[in-house]
């Protein structure tokens, strides 16, 4: 089993306009674990620093300063090439996610045989059917010869959901996987990562703007706000008890089917950047910090 | 009741449908990704490949042959005729023979010329793009400094510069080639760079696929098409840049071409005698070798912009629901006339 843990973690873009240079804190001293068996949720709006974190963490993208630490049962730390082979990511776009060349299959095989988890060419031909059956991509057989353009948007992301595990990912990272999809799929590809999740004893990071997904589907909410978390605690405790405002703002933004017709907020309350992003509330501790970890308050 | 029947009119969305019908009745097999990037076959494709075709054939087994081309008679500028199918040069050469030597050499160049700068361009705009920061900035600018550079006066003054003995095919083809990459290292640098942000690279990336190999298999193939006709172009250019070079007496001295085919005819005062027999065979080999690869260029065009593709598939589909528009119309008359006449 893998765990990461990530300690102040924070990406800053440099920004020219002419001789002036700006620095842009995309994520910020960011912190939070990742264990087996347990979803986290990052929620924030576009442009919060979501998925900075997760390029970040699959490294896509090199931290300005913080740590990433992926760590065995055992205590060994995790590093180098080896990384990938344990933290993998699921990206928001299937229809970009996969190379309209390239059929199912080598999709599939070559994280197989870069991590060297099979054998062979045949050895990694049944491995990849056995993948596609995983994720309910049925005839395998038939979904492995295809190209990308010849599946729907919910197969294609099932099929980078088995791309992601095929090196035998212990840590899953999901940016916005269901975002792109209809919304008739979404519950399947969503139970399907549960299922996985379950079987598996995955650590997921599920990134969205979506509260109610991230409700149903984690166990912990984190909420970002212009690079910072501002919020963080069980998800029910964050949905149904937002200390943060911007918090409050996302939780009124989700329609309530009981109210239909009412106006739930004026265009003023959605004026939302002059809000303060350097507390956090921590709902296990029911605290206020600092960026610098002071406690600010007690609630 | 003329709205009873179901409209045939074809729709911009129903294209897809179409695309996957043909291809599930034309087989079971899913289409291998490089089948599906083959252009389909329309009348230009044909017409431009039937002439690429068969001038390089004449070039290829041409010279086996025909007579000497460097054998001199003393018979002087003759007319074509049964011994001469294209008549003779001013010292009695035939032109016929001279004319599959030169198609051959010209062929030779511009292959050479099309491959060296394919190679040239690949390389430095796809991996500058790929590595980005410094690397991209230097083989840019590189590019850009070529691109400026005139290319004509340089191609001179660079075949002025080298002897005439060591002037051979594949200085030529050098020459041409520095000179001629620039353009399509751009284009392809764009490409690249657009290509390299999506989603399937990073994802390849996150694989843990080597640097080598995203750009080989998950780059290179999606930049197939354009890389094919830029090297269409780029023989295009050669073959008509060396045409010009020789022209003016700076060619390949080992070889003949139809460049130096052209630069004897004008010192022969051809045009002025109107032994039309001597330029206008090799001026009119380049023209429609010229257009033929235009002509297979158009079709690979329709695989970079698949939309072409569509409309095609949208007029060919109009015209087949107005075929069966008219069928069902004059179908349905008859049936009424039979009717009426057994009433």
């Amino acid at each position: 089993m893998t765990s990461i843990e990530v300690t102040n973690l924070s990406k800053h873009f440099v920004l020219r306009e002419g001789l002036k240079r700006n620095t842009l804190k995309a994520v910020d001293r960011v912190s939070f674990d990742l264990t087996p068996g347990r979803t986290v949720a990052l929620v924030g709006e576009s442009g919060s620093g979501k998925s900075t974190i997760a390029r970040m963490l699959s490294r896509l993208e090199k931290p300005t300063s913080g740590q990433i630490k992926v760590t065995l049962d055992d205590g060994t730390q995790v590093g180098g090439s080896i990384y990938r082979r344990h933290v993998q990511m699921v990206f928001q776009d299937p229809f970009a996610s996969l190379n309209p060349f390239h059929s199912i299959e080598h999709h599939i095989a070559r994280p197989l045989v870069i991590h060297h988890r099979t054998k062979g060419r045949e050895q990694t031909h049944e491995r990849v059917l056995q993948m596609l059956e995983r994720v309910n991509l049925t005839p395998a057989g038939d979904m492995a010869a295809r190209r990308p353009h010849e599946l729907s948007g919910g197969q294609r992301q099932r099929v980078a959901i088995a791309r992601a595990l095929a090196p035998g990912a212990q840590v899953l990272i999901a940016d916005e996987p269901v975002s792109m999809l209809d919304v008739s799929i979404r519950l399947e590809v969503l139970n399907l990562m549960a299922r996985l999740q379950r079987e598996d004893n995955l650590a997921v990071l599920y990134i969205t703007h979506d509260l109610a997904t991230a409700r149903h589907f984690s166990d912990e909410i984190l909420v970002m706000f212009r690079g910072r978390i501002v919020e963080r605690g069980p998800a029910d405790d964050v949905i149904l008890d937002p200390q943060h405002p911007y918090t409050k703002l996302l939780a009124l933004a989700a329609p309530d089917p009981e109210q239909a017709g009412k106006v739930i907020a004026t265009e003023t309350t959605f004026d939302h950047k002059s809000f303060d992003n350097q507390s956090t509330f921590n709902h296990y501790t029911r605290e206020w910090t600092s960026a610098d970890g002071e406690v600010l308050e007690r609630v | 009741m003329t709205n009873l029947t179901p409209t045939t009119e074809p729709s911009i969305g129903d294209a897809p449908d179409q695309l996957a019908a043909v291809a599930g009745a034309l087989g079971e097999k899913p289409r291998s990704a490089l089948r599906a990037m083959l252009p389909t076959l329309t009348p230009w494709l044909v017409t431009g490949l039937t002439l690429i075709g068969l001038i390089a054939l004449f070039g290829i087994v041409g010279p086996f042959f025909v007579q000497d081309p460097t054998v001199i008679r003393n018979i002087g500028l003759t007319a074509p005729s049964a011994d001469h199918i294209m008549g003779t040069t001013q010292t009695g050469q035939d032109v016929f023979a001279q004319l599959a030597y030169a198609t051959r050499g010209s062929l030779e160049i511009g292959l050479l010329v099309g491959v060296l700068a394919t190679i040239l361009s690949a390389f430095f705009g796809i991996l500058g793009a790929y590595i980005g920061g410094f690397a991209d900035e230097a083989f840019s600018l590189f590019s850009n400094v070529f691109l400026v550079i005139p290319g004509l006066p340089l191609v001179i003054v660079i075949s002025g510069f080298v002897p005439p003995k060591q002037r051979g095919l594949w200085t030529i083809a050098v020459v041409l080639a520095i000179t001629g990459w620039a353009a399509s290292s751009r284009v392809l640098r764009a490409q690249t760079l657009s290509i390299r942000n999506r989603d399937y690279v990073n994802a390849a990336r996150v694989s843990g696929e080597r640097s080598f190999r995203v750009i080989a298999v998950e780059i290179l193939p999606n930049l197939l098409p354009v890389l094919a006709s830029q090297f269409v172009f780029a023989v295009i250019a050669a073959i008509l840049a060396e045409a010009g070079l020789a022209f003016l007496g700076l060619g390949a001295s080992n070889s003949s071409t139809l460049g130096t085919m052209l630069f004897y005819a004008q010192n022969g005062f051809a045009l002025p005698l109107g032994a039309w027999w001597w330029f206008i065979p090799p001026g009119l080999i380049i023209a429609l070798f010229g257009t033929g690869l235009s002509l297979i260029n158009f079709s690979i065009d329709e695989i970079i912009n698949p939309r072409l593709k569509n409309a095609r598939l949208y007029r060919k589909r109009n015209k087949t629901a107005l075929r069966n528009e008219a069928a069902r119309l004059t179908s349905a008359a008859r049936t009424g006339k039979t009717q009426r006449s057994a009433s």
